[in-house]
């Protein structure tokens, strides 16, 4: 186990070493740079703003530059958010992005996998019907149309909360539900398919042809096995959704990851797209080794080697 | 002597977008205390569902027993209150599947899975439970059984799984054991090791045996006596080695004749029976094995024969107008 999990660690540095790479050459795809805006700025001057931040070097110093110093743990400074380095940026940012992607995440779980199971257990009735219209719709609708409608019905007519910011518990309400609702939507699918999926099994007729009460058989037969492949993808997605969301970010002006990375993409500012590219990676390739040890212990087919 | 089980005009039916499958149409029999009986017959015959119904495991929907009776020592299960059902279910009637590798739960300990019915039905503690546990994998011919127990089904073979599958199944010393094609998923090798040790289990635990499959071999070394199903209905009823000496139903005989024999390896083309199982949603009239028989004449699709007894005895009984005693080439 311990074996494992080190191995795992080791190799996650050459894929961040990748990450790295590729983010490197698609930001210098995009034409343009930190510096270049609607006022045009005399070419002594941009050629000494270049130099300060390296620019002048060849990509493949730039590059090799930049592994070197994170490596120290050292991510740059911001090129256009001045006196700002990135660890800066992602210190008072990440816990925004982590509190409200937490708590949507919380909410569609506590929604989500409830739903999924009522819905399996109830096959074919009209409260099965009723989690398929709710996973459907919650999954389609998308959040730039969400999130407008709950500040218009919520915000704006009922005056019940806030329209944007994030400023105490009453701001959080909105922008929660907005990203919550389509990750609600697709754990009530994928745990009521994995369940009724489950459900069909030889084994769950075996317990049945013991004797035991249906509870039980759903509580120690069904439930743990059809779990495994909603926490196989719940991982990522809590990853995912901790380090950002760009659009309920930007539509209820959370000062998060997401609207930095929006903002950092478009102004071209190198050091921060890289900083979070780095940030993303890491929290995605953590929560996947999170999620295969959660496996091993649900599964006891699964073994580390 | 009331039988232990016995079995009325049993009907059970899947109400499917396709139409209504008659499943089981009207099956009747008894099995003894301490005996077994073989039902043979071929994939989708409906000798699994009538197991299932015995059970009351017929997953509904779509499907539903719709008529006849099924007495268990005196009691109809048919009419039973799920609750009182469940207390015979592992109890008093206990069932071994076809596929042991998909029949344990993948992520349980045998422990767990082999004394839950033990703890619920007998009222044991984890201790006691766990002892009897071990006496029943020793009786079951599992090695080292103690320490077997901490186990996950993927840890065994499909032989020592349908072993741990018995066990479990005789935890609560069952007086009536469904054991519903035991061996089809396994080893030559293995499957007669599996038949030897339900015949000695039977011998030390004195339970009857419903013994469903379409291994005609199987049947052979294990049951006393043999009912042969077809699409939903019992065609042929007799003791064991009548039926093999004397198989009247066009269908028996074909059955028969379809095993291959190594001493006529090369010689002889294996026997078929033409034509397909017959469609359950609309079967055939009359007698459902007309459009596969040789013997078939004009009565044979306007009439239905129903199951009687053959030349006066009352143990052998066919269903068919064309015995094969009454044939010319007999």
């Amino acid at each position: 186990m311990f074996k494992f999990v080190l191995r795992r660690i080791l190799w996650s540095i050459p894929v961040l070493l990748l990450v790295i790479f590729l983010t490197f050459l698609l930001m210098k795809a995009i034409p343009g740079g930190p510096f270049t805006g609607e006022k045009s700025v005399p070419a002594e001057i941009l050629a000494n703003m270049n130099a300060k931040y390296g620019l002048d070097k060849p990509w493949y110093e730039q590059y090799f530059r930049y592994v070197w110093h994170a490596l120290q743990g050292d991510l740059g400074v911001s090129m256009t958010q001045k006196g700002r380095t990135v660890l800066d940026i992602i210190g008072t940012q990440f816990p925004v992005s982590i509190h409200l992607g937490g708590m949507a995440f919380g909410l569609a779980v506590l929604i989500g996998v409830p739903a999924g199971i009522v819905a399996a257990l109830k096959h074919n009735t009209w409260i099965d019907y009723g989690a398929i219209f709710y996973a459907t719709i919650g999954w389609a609708i998308p959040v730039f149309i969400v999130g407008p409608v709950l500040i218009l019905v919520f915000a704006l007519k009922l005056k019940w909360f806030p329209t944007s910011r994030w400023e105490g518990p009453e701001y959080w309400v909105l922008p929660t539900v907005t990203l919550g609702t389509a990750l609600s939507a697709y754990f009530a699918r994928l745990t009521r398919g994995s369940m009724l999926e489950t459900l069909q099994q030889d084994f769950v007729r075996t317990a049945q042809a013991k004797g035991l009460p249906y509870r039980t058989v759903v509580l120690r037969h069904v439930l743990r096995n059809s779990l495994i492949p909603v926490v196989t993808q719940a991982g990522p997605l809590l990853g995912f959704v901790i380090t950002g969301s760009f659009l309920t970010e930007f539509i209820f002006s959370i000062p998060g990851l997401g609207r930095s990375y929006i903002f950092s993409v478009s102004n071209r500012d190198y050091s921060v797209v890289m900083g979070l590219a780095v940030l993303l990676s890491s929290v995605i390739i953590l929560a996947n080794l999170v999620v295969d040890i959660i496996y091993g212990i649900l599964d006891p087919r699964i073994r580390y080697e | 002597m009331t039988p232990l089980l016995e079995v009325r005009d049993l009907k059970t039916q899947f109400f499917t977008r396709e139409g209504v499958v008659h499943a089981v149409d009207g099956i009747s029999y008894s099995l003894d205390i301490g005996r077994t009986l073989g039902v043979v017959g071929e994939s989708g015959c409906g000798k699994s569902v009538h197991a299932l119904s015995i059970m009351r495991l017929i997953p509904n929907p779509p499907g539903r027993i719709v008529a006849g009776q099924i007495l268990f020592e005196g009691r109809d299960l048919v009419s039973l209150p799920e609750k009182e059902m469940r207390k015979i279910r592992g109890n008093d009637i206990s069932m071994i599947f076809q596929d042991p590798m998909t029949s344990l739960n993948p992520v349980l300990r045998i422990g767990t899975q082999l004394t839950e019915g033990m703890r619920l039905h007998l009222g044991m503690g984890k201790k006691e439970a766990e002892a009897r546990a071990v006496e029943l994998l020793e009786a079951v011919g599992l090695p080292e059984p103690r320490s077997r127990l901490r186990d996950y089904p993927h840890q065994f073979s499909g032989g020592m799984r349908q072993r741990v599958m018995i066990a479990t199944a005789l935890a609560c010393e069952p007086k009536l054991l469904i054991a519903d094609e035991p061996t089809t998923a396994l080893d030559v090798t293995i499957q007669a090791q599996i038949i030897d040790l339900l015949q000695r289990l039977q011998e030390r635990f004195g339970m009857s045996i419903l013994l469903i499959t379409h291994d005609l071999g199987v049947v052979a070394g294990l049951s006393e006596d043999i009912t042969v199903m077809y699409a939903g209905k019992i065609v042929e009823q007799a003791p064991t080695a009548e039926l093999f000496a004397n198989p009247q139903h066009p269908y028996t005989e074909a059955l028969l004749a379809s095993i291959p024999r190594l001493d006529e390896a090369g010689r002889k083309r294996l026997a078929n029976i033409p034509g397909l199982p017959p469609d359950l949603v609309e079967p055939p009239p009359a007698c459902r094995f007309h459009p596969r028989c040789r013997y078939v004449t004009e009565e044979c699709w306007t009439t239905e024969p129903s199951l009687e007894p053959y030349d006066g005895g009352p143990e052998h009984l066919v269903a068919c107008w064309h015995v094969r005693d009454s044939r010319e080439d007999a």
